[in-house]
Formats: structure tokens, C-alpha cells, sequence
């Protein structure tokens, strides 16, 4: 071994937890920086998510108010809109990596003294810290149309927990088809087939009984429906069943496999 | 610091499970303090080299040793010693200069104050101070480059790599990065950069290896290179391709190398550009055949490919089998 011939640096020194950390918060500060100098992902982050609840809160609310429990139909959405908003963003996710491999920034990232899963670590940070801030202005948008969280301030920072690292577990998978992808724009179609099915033949917009019947089993037991009664249970204070544990499970599986999945696929491309 | 920064011995790297051999037994050792350069068209496994070397891929087999470190068994060491600036600019286009270059000092794990004061100096030294606070992607494509090269030294490694740094590039840029890199040589920088072109690597290259198909076809200095290959090319045009055969055979012995002739056109490379000229020009007049036109110039890489493997670098294919994943394919031709 001839690690005398750098005696200015020590190995150690590059590989600590604390460098990993530091190399995390670096990325994941440019990758918000990123969020707010694109024109789209201003507009998908913050203004899609505001069009889609007045929209629902008023072209759909009408019709689905007596469905619901309560009869409140913009407490049955909110809830909804926040877990359709985080996977609609996770999108940006597939789209940034993509691009980073495009542009040779990741090339650029595995040749520096980084930790190398800062890359993802930075990018998923990222994710959730634009998701605590959808959360922000969706329930206050949500406010002044009328929703009302009657679970409590305990019990609706729960269901912001349970959002967020629902959240954060599926944009592992996102992460992976960005980098799987053989550039931007497929990366955002491949993504379209997987959040359509996801997010409408679920229990975000509708209650499972108005859904058709040959699709409520699926829609009943798939990881987002799951999600989204889970938060909406913990925030309106009804009993929630069974489908907090089921959403925590659901987070653990989908990344226990999604992530080893997008880390194997990182170290493979250049 | 040893004799050579850069020993890679026997390098193969096969991409779509061995199909495609984009590195096929390179050998090459890049001493300190100089510019080395490799040479050679696309999909000849340039950059696949640099990305070896770089960390970035592993080698299928061979072994390289950067700075002293293996880049394999110890690639950390081997990542600060090196600097990087791939094919494409890659800069982060939603950030400003000086946002990258901090970056990349952050991610070299340097002191803040030292990465700031680092980043601001590079965007002096560079010609970017004006624009330091700008998006990088209101950026040319020749500050991108500079930008790119800057973020490649934040660290000050003493290896650098270039990956066709002035492909692109406009003709002022090319030599405005020419100079900053013979500027770091002289500050006792080792640079292995590829190239396409024959001049960027006589200009900068003291040594240099010429790749193709993955294989090192010749090695040498550029001089020695050039020198194997005639000084000069005269290009003969004709009005048709019938005078142009018919001349062939009247100039040919002009040059110890095989004319190439293609349509119209006839390329010989020759030691005495003008006294050749002029053997050729008595020869076609007196054979009453009018040329149509008549240039002298320096070889090309085309040239050198010519003679060295009797095809044309741009015509060298790539050989990528078909069903090569397009990533794969990308990374293997790129």
C-alpha cells in the first residue's frame, strides 16, 4: 500500500458519516434550488395541486358531498390531494436523474471523493423537503375552502408522517426508472403508466363504493389507497382501521425493494 | 511524485455481456507533468478509458494505477487525485457559475470559506467573473466548457482528464482552452485528454497513443507520428472522375504512400509540400488533363487513420451490435 503518497488527506476523513451527511444536504440543496428556477416544476409542484383542489372541491364537490362520512367532501379531498400531489411530484425525480446522466453531472459525481449515495440520498431528501411544503400550502389552501382537519393537531401531524414517508419510499422507484430511462422524456412517460392507475383507481378522489366493482379490489388493497385512508383517517379524527399499519408496511416493502433496486441501477450507469 | 501518474496494463472493457469489446488490451503509461493524449475517432473506446481511469466504470480485466492508487481495489484515493471534465459540459444548468464550483468543492470536502474563495478565484482565472451569478444556462457553449474545466480543478487535483474538452468548440475557444491547459501543465499538472483532433494533440500533446476499435494502433510523439505519415497533404480536384483516374497514374510515384483517390479528388501525403505541387502540376499539364483545383495542407487525423489502418477515421464503424441496449450503446460509442 502506498498511502503515504498523500499525506495531506486521510481516508477517513472523506469517508465519515459526516462527510455523507454534508454530501446529502449539498445535493439535496441544489436539487431545490433546481425547483424553484424551472418554470414546470414551479407550476407541477405548487400551482398543479392548487388547480386540482379547487377543482375537485367544487366541480366534483357538489355531486360527492352526501357520499362521503361527515358529507364534507373537502375533507374527504384534501387528505387525497396531498398523497396524489407527492406522487404527481416524485415525476421530477425520474425526470432530474435522467437528466443529470444526459449531462454527464453523474459521471461528474461518481469521479469526486463523495459519498456516492448522496446522489440518491440528496435527490430523495430533496423530495420530501418539496413534499413538507405541498403539505404547507395545500392545507392552507385547504383551509380557506373549507377544510377541517377535526382529528387534532397530534393526530394530523401523524398523517403528515405517514404522507411523507410514503412519500419518500415510492421515490426510490422513481429514482430508478430515472436512471433506467435512456433519457428525460422517456423517463416521464415511463413514469406516466405507473401514477394514472395509482393515483385515479384509488380512494384518493372518491369513496371505494363509487368506484366499479370489478375494480375495487384493486383499488382497495393498492399501497396508495392505503395511503391516502390512512391520512385521511388520522386527519379527520374517524377510526382508521387498520390502514396506518397497513401504509407503514406498505412504506417498508416498497422500499426495502425499490431502493436497492435504484442503488444497483446508480452504480451501473456513467 | 513517480515517473508516471497513469499505468493502465492489458485495460479490457466489454459492454452487453462481452459482446462488445469497447477497450480490447490497452496499454499506456501517461508520465508526470506532461500532456498525454489519445487519439481517435469516435467509438474507437477513448472515453471509455477516461471513465476507467476516472473511476467511474471498472475495467473487465487489466489493472491501472492513478496517482499511485489502484482504481479498483482503491478507488476514494484514487477520486482526489483526479480531476474530470467529461465529454458534455456537465454543469448544472439551474445553478449559477459560482453555485457549481461550490458544489464541487462541497463534494471534494473542502472547508466552506476554502470552497467559496476557490470557486471566486477559478471564475476570475477563467473569464467568468462576470458571470459568475448567472444560470449557467444563459451560458456559450465555450464558457460552458471553461466552466466545466474549472469545476474539473476546484480541488486542484495534480491529474486531470479531458475528455474531448474543445469538441464544439468555436475556433477562439478552442485556443482560449488550449492555453489555460498548457497554462496548468506548466504549473506541473499531468493531463491525459482524448481527441479527434491531430492538430489539438500536436499543439498540446507530448506524447501520444492513437485508439481504434479499442485498440492502441500506434504511439509516439506527434512528430514521430506526423514524420511516419508525410509532412503535408496535396489535394488534386479534377472536373471529372475519368481525369482524376487518368492522373493518378501519372502522380502516384510522388509519394512512397498510396494515393487516395476518391470521385474527383486525389489526396497524396508528401514530404515537400511544394516541390511536389509542382512535379504533379508539370506531370498533369503535360498530359493536357485540366485540374480544376489544387491545395496543399497538414495532415489530419483522416490521414493518419488512412494510413495506419486503410480506413477513414469518420468512415472507422463503430461496431455496436444491434440488439445493445441503447444506454449501453450510448455509453459504448460516446
Amino acid at each position: 500500500m502506498t498511502t503515504t503518497s498523500t499525506p495531506t488527506l486521510t481516508v477517513a476523513s472523506h469517508t465519515s458519516i459526516g462527510y455523507a451527511v454534508r454530501d446529502v444536504l449539498t445535493l439535496s440543496r441544489r436539487n431545490l434550488l433546481a425547483l424553484f428556477r424551472i418554470p414546470t416544476a414551479v407550476v407541477f409542484a405548487m400551482i398543479q395541486p392548487v388547480m386540482f383542489v379547487l377543482l375537485f372541491r367544487y366541480v366534483f364537490g357538489g355531486a360527492l358531498g352526501s357520499s362521503v362520512p361527515g358529507g364534507q367532501y373537502v375533507n374527504f379531498l384534501i387528505p387525497g390531494i396531498l398523497v396524489q400531489t407527492t406522487i404527481f411530484g416524485a415525476v421530477g425525480t425520474a425526470i432530474g436523474l435522467a437528466e443529470d446522466l444526459q449531462r454527464g453531472l453523474i459521471e461528474r459525481f461518481k469521479a469526486l471523493p463523495m459519498a456516492r449515495m448522496a446522489v440518491l440520498g440528496g435527490r430523495t431528501l430533496a423530495d420530501t423537503l418539496r413534499n413538507v411544503m405541498v403539505l404547507i400550502i395545500i392545507t392552507g389552501v385547504g383551509f380557506l375552502v373549507g377544510f377541517r382537519p377535526h382529528g387534532g393537531v397530534l393526530r394530523y401531524l401523524a398523517a403528515c408522517l405517514v404522507m411523507l414517508l410514503f412519500a419518500y419510499c415510492l421515490s426510490w422507484g422513481f429514482a430508478f426508472v430515472g436512471l433506467a430511462a435512456p433519457n428525460s422524456e422517456t423517463a416521464q412517460a415511463m413514469t406516466f403508466p405507473l401514477i394514472f392507475p395509482l393515483t385515479f383507481a384509488s380512494t384518493i378522489f372518491i369513496p371505494l363504493a363509487y368506484l366499479p366493482h370489478w375494480l375495487q379490489g384493486f383499488a382497495n388493497n393498492q399501497p396508495v389507497s392505503q395511503a391516502a385512508d390512512a391520512v385521511r383517517a388520522l386527519m379527520s379524527g374517524t377510526p382508521a382501521g387498520d390502514s396506518v399499519w397497513v401504509s407503514l408496511l406498505w412504506s417498508v416493502g416498497l422500499i426495502a425493494v425499490l431502493a436497492p433496486l435504484a442503488v444497483n441501477q446508480f452504480r451501473k450507469v456513467a | 511524485m513517480s515517473e508516471f501518474s497513469v499505468e493502465a496494463t492489458d485495460i479490457v472493457r466489454t459492454f452487453n455481456d462481452g459482446n462488445f469489446r469497447a477497450l480490447d488490451g490497452v496499454t499506456l503509461r501517461v508520465p508526470t507533468g506532461q500532456v498525454f493524449g489519445l487519439l481517435g475517432p469516435n467509438g474507437s473506446g477513448k472515453t471509455t478509458m477516461v471513465r476507467i481511469l476516472s473511476t467511474v466504470l471498472s475495467p473487465t480485466e487489466g489493472r491501472a494505477i492513478v496517482g499511485g492508487f489502484d482504481v479498483v481495489k482503491q478507488p476514494s484515493q484514487v477520486r482526489r487525485v483526479i480531476g474530470l471534465a467529461g465529454q458534455f459540459a456537465a454543469v448544472d444548468e439551474n445553478l449559477t457559475g459560482f453555485e457549481n464550483l461550490r458544489m464541487v468543492g462541497f463534494l471534494n470536502h473542502m472547508e466552506k470559506s476554502t470552497a467559496i474563495e476557490r470557486s471566486r478565484q477559478l471564475l476570475v482565472d477563467f473569464g467568468l467573473a462576470d458571470f459568475a451569478h448567472k444560470l449557467a444556462k444563459t451560458y456559450s457553449g465555450g464558457m460552458r466548457r471553461r466552466l466545466d474545466l474549472a469545476a474539473a480543478l476546484v480541488a486542484d487535483p495534480p491529474i486531470l482528464f479531458l475528455d474531448e474538452p474543445t469538441t464544439g468548440l468555436d475556433p477562439q475557444s478552442r485556443q482560449d482552452l488550449w492555453a489555460i491547459i498548457e497554462g496548468l501543465v506548466e504549473g506541473g499538472t499531468t493531463v491525459l485528454l482524448t481527441t479527434q483532433y491531430l492538430e489539438e494533440a500536436d499543439r498540446l500533446c507530448k506524447q501520444l497513443v492513437v485508439l481504434d476499435h479499442g485498440k492502441i494502433i500506434a504511439e509516439g510523439t506527434s512528430s514521430q507520428l506526423k514524420s511516419s505519415l508525410g509532412n503535408t497533404v496535396l489535394v488534386l480536384t479534377f472536373s471529372s472522375t475519368g481525369d482524376a483516374q487518368r492522373a493518378t497514374g501519372l502522380i502516384s510515384h510522388i509519394s512512397a504512400k498510396p494515393a487516395n483517390v476518391d470521385g474527383t479528388v486525389i489526396e497524396l501525403t508528401v514530404d515537400k509540400g511544394p516541390a511536389s505541387a509542382a512535379e504533379a502540376l508539370r506531370r498533369i499539364d503535360s498530359a493536357d488533363i485540366v485540374l480544376a483545383g489544387l491545395q496543399l495542407r497538414e495532415p489530419s487525423l483522416d490521414d493518419v487513420f488512412l494510413n495506419l489502418t486503410g480506413h477513414k477515421a469518420e468512415d472507422a464503424p463503430a461496431v455496436v451490435p444491434e440488439k445493445m441496449s441503447r444506454r449501453d450503446r450510448r455509453k459504448a460509442q460516446v
